[in-house]
């Protein structure tokens, strides 16, 4: 074995090689089954995609990098689910591109976060966490309810979401930015839009609390509101 | 700088700053209402600044043929300053994150200075900034000694250098207005990514373009490790990094993979980062340091063989141990924890070799803080290799995932093995470079060790307690079996610990500001007269120990 060294390493290429094969095989055998093999992921009839408003939010969460202190991925050990709701499964997050699951709880876990709270306390609590929770180390988002939120684009975010293989529909994408409103402004016909194509149980309102304004917060409480609940597959397993 | 450069590569350089000032025009034009404009000035600014520097040195004559005679060592000496710059910087910035997670409001009503923004700065300076330019630097220098044979032209290692530092230049400012994917140390959007591919792929062929023209029969152990580094860097980011964009005037893009699949994916690459950037690249490193200035042969050829072999293919199955208990099919989970616990066989082989090939120079190790920072490293790098395996068993990474146990790990081997394994190359290295009897100051050297140890210690401490404490909080049940605390309760628990960390990062940070200041002493000092190197100056008794094995 020594000998057969003593000669591959006298050979830059042959080397390379060798490197790329040996150190493909880990992935190959534990990434590629993961898009084959079925039961990786469950399946959820009902699930429903997030609405370009939610979307949007989504995005801010990324662009400030709140997975930096907060899982969406509730772990199969008691405590968790105790302490956090059912355990997460994989369809959960199928529609997520990416996947948010984290790696530190410096703050609690939000896979449940939806409808845990209402739309006031998540305002007042991006606002000034430490005067809900005096010992947050939480920053405070204050400046979200000055930014506007910018809808134009919401289309291509939708065309490009599809590309990578969430069911937007021709008319979803054509809407993306009247629903992205119409979400945040109930009673108008633009709301009718967004209850048409995401479902009747789709929350629609002024999220955070400044009615025909459409800010960064409405997106962010929009899309919080919506973590865990795209689906109700895991509470159908937690029953079972 | 540009005087190396012979005309015809100084043509070829404004042709790829040319093109570069065009990207740079269409992204300004095309996004102009996002922020990848700002990116799109930046690069424009870059290139043109690049250009006057060419455009200002052509009446410089040709550089003379003799250059051939001797090393190019302009990209290392460049190299090493951009990578102390970046420690600065990245350090910098992990103590104020540091200090935000104590003291939430030291910052400003902004969204650049917000932790979750910040974090990423931190994380990329240190790991790209410091550790990336340090790998390039010791790499082109290694490459040639063991070798015995120049860098093949005098345009490509600074295109490598140049346009790597781009990269971290764009991942950085980035994140500062908002463009990440979210990625764990893959955060740059599309357009880096891109970048990046280009410039590592320029940096392969470079690599193996020099290999090919050396002197030497066998490839040195150092040249695989940084071999390895560079390809499997290349693997990892490319299929990571698959994405598609929102459109060419949008930073934004989606991820190829969702869920699951893009939590497995991203842990093969977050983990094989730590493998093969974060280790692979400084073992290379620490394989022709240590040695070196020690004045030893390698301890063993074959315990290098196997655990080169061992750490290539073990990595590559691990990173599932950070999806432990998750959606992950739980077949995944098992062979992660199972090649985890194997990967201790490679890694402690590989720390072994190191410390026994300083039997004998002990007495050196004693005297020498530069070659105590190496053995320091490799002392760390066996102690973070067993942790790691340790936290990689399931109901171990049941109490530590998610708590600042990872984070007192991760540093543990971010302090105690990469930073102290790249101070003692890059001390090692700047006399040698820049023709020096000596660094500036000895003295200083050793204050910069205590500072550096110090930190480590302090930092690492405070994270256990505070990731153990906060573990068992969350899995505590009162007699009446419901949760005794809540998160609030952890919280409150863990702010001493930060505070201690904090002070443990700015021991670090003030040894590394020390570093900054001794070695640019050492480049304004007087060059010996004729330094003489030997030409090949691979470990010699290395090549003694390469006998031909049975
Ligand atoms: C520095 C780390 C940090 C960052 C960054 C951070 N958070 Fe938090 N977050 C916390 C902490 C700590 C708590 C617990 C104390 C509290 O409620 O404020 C918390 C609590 C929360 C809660 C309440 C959870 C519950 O179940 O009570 C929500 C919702 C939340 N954060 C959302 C966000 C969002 C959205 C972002 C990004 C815009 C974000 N956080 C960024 C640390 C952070
Ligand atoms: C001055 C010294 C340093 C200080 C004060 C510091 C501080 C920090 C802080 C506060 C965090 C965030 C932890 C959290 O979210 O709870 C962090 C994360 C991190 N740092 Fe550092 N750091 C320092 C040096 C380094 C160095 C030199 C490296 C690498 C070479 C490094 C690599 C990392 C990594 C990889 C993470 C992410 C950890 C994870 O996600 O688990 N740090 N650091």
């Amino acid at each position: 074995m020594f000998g057969l060294h003593y000669k591959l390493e006298r050979k830059s290429i042959g080397l390379a090689l060798a490197i790329i094969g040996i150190g493909s095989i880990g992935g190959l055998v534990e990434i590629a089954p993961l898009f084959t093999i079925d039961q990786t992921v469950e399946d959820a009839p009902g699930m429903r995609v997030y609405t370009p408003l939610e979307l949007a939010g989504r995005n801010i969460y990324v662009r400030e990098g709140c997975y930096a202190c907060h899982s969406q991925m509730i772990r199969t050990l008691r405590d968790e689910v105790e302490r956090y709701g059912p355990y997460s499964l994989a369809v959960e997050s199928k529609y997520d591109h990416p996947m948010l699951w984290g790696s530190k709880r410096t703050g609690p876990d939000l896979a449940r976060i939806g409808g845990k709270y209402s739309d006031q306390w998540h305002v007042a609590h991006f606002v000034n966490p430490r005067e809900i929770v005096p010992p947050s180390v939480m920053p405070s988002y204050a400046r979200l309810l000055r930014n506007p939120l910018r809808t134009d684009d919401l289309g291509r975010h939708l065309r490009a979401m599809r590309a990578v293989g969430v069911p937007y529909t021709d008319d979803m994408i054509a809407n993306a930015t009247a629903d992205a409103i119409g979400q945040a402004t109930p009673g108008g016909e633009a709301a009718d839009g967004v209850s048409k194509r995401y479902g009747e149980a789709t929350n629609v309102r002024v999220f955070d609390g400044l009615p025909g304004e459409l800010t960064e917060m409405d997106a962010l409480v929009a899309y919080l509101q919506i973590v865990g609940r795209l689906t109700d597959a895991a509470y159908k397993t937690a029953g079972k | 700088m540009v005087a190396q450069l012979t005309k015809s590569e100084r043509q070829v350089a404004l042709v790829i700053l040319l093109a570069l000032t065009i990207v740079g025009l269409i992204f300004a034009g095309a996004g102009k209402d996002d922020p990848i404009g700002v990116h799109g000035f930046l690069i424009m600014a870059c290139a043109i600044a690049a250009i006057f520097a060419v455009i200002s040195a052509s009446a410089e004559p040709e550089p003379s043929p003799e250059r051939l005679d001797t090393y190019y060592d302009d990209p290392s000496k460049i190299g090493i300053v951009l990578a102390m710059a970046w420690a600065a910087v990245g350090m910098l910035v992990g103590f104020w994150v540091a200090l935000l997670l104590a003291f939430p409001d030291l910052t400003f009503d902004a969204g650049w200075a917000s932790f979750g923004r910040l974090r990423p700065v931190h994380t990329s300076g240190v790991i790209f900034g410091f550790g990336g330019n340090a790998l390039i630097a010791t790499s082109f220098y290694v490459m040639q000694r063991t070798s015995r044979a120049r860098l093949p032209d005098q345009l490509s290692p600074l295109f490598v250098l140049f346009g790597y530092n781009l990269f971290c230049l764009l991942a950085a400012t980035g994140y500062l207005m908002g463009i990440t994917q979210s990625k764990e140390y893959a955060e740059p959007e599309w357009y880096a990514d891109i970048w990046l591919v280009i410039v590592w792929v320029t940096y392969l062929v470079l690599y193996l373009r020099t290999l090919a023209r050396r002197q030497e029969p066998h490839i040195y152990v150092a040249n695989w490790y940084y071999l390895a580094f560079v390809l499997v860097v290349a693997m990892l980011h490319i299929v990571n990094n698959l994405a598609v964009p929102v459109g060419l005037g949008s930073a934004k893009s989606y991820s190829l993979f969702s869920g699951v699949q893009d939590a497995m994916t991203q842990w093969w690459y977050g983990h094989n980062a730590v493998a093969f950037f974060l280790t692979a690249g400084f073992l290379g490193m620490m394989y022709y340091y240590l040695p070196k200035r020690a004045g030893r042969p390698l301890f063993s050829y074959r315990m290098s063989i196997i655990s080169f072999w061992g750490i290539t293919f073990l990595y590559m199955w691990a990173g599932s141990h950070h999806l432990h208990y998750t959606a992950l099919p739980q077949w995944v989970q098992t062979l992660g924890m199972t090649f985890s616990v194997m990967l201790l066989v490679p890694s402690w082989s590989a720390a072994a070799n190191a410390l026994l090939t300083l039997n004998g120079a002990w007495h050196k190790v004693r005297d020498d803080a530069t070659l105590r920072f190496m053995m320091v490293a490799a002392v760390f790098y066996g102690l973070t290799t067993f942790e790691g395996s340790f936290l990689a068993i399931r109901p171990v990474n049941a109490l530590s995932h998610y708590t600042d146990w990872t984070v007192g790990h991760v540093h543990a081997g971010a302090l105690g093995w990469v930073a102290m394994i790249t101070f003692g190359a890059i001390y090692a290295s700047v006399p040698w470079l820049w023709k020096r009897d000596a660094m500036y100051s000895a003295r200083l050297v050793e204050v910069h060790f205590w500072f550096a140890v110090t930190g480590t210690i302090i930092y690492v401490i405070s994270m256990w307690n505070s990731g153990i404490i906060q573990g068992l909080m969350w899995r505590t049940y009162t007699p009446e079996g419901t949760l005794a605390y809540s998160f609030v309760d952890s919280l409150i628990e863990m702010h001493p610990y930060y505070i201690a960390r904090a002070i443990g990062g700015l021991f670090f940070l003030i040894g590394t500001l020390v570093g900054c200041y001794n070695i640019w002493m050492t480049v304004r000092g007087e060059a010996l007269p004729a330094a003489t190197e030997p030409a090949g100056d691979i470990p010699a008794p290395a090549i003694a120990a390469r006998q031909p094995a049975e």
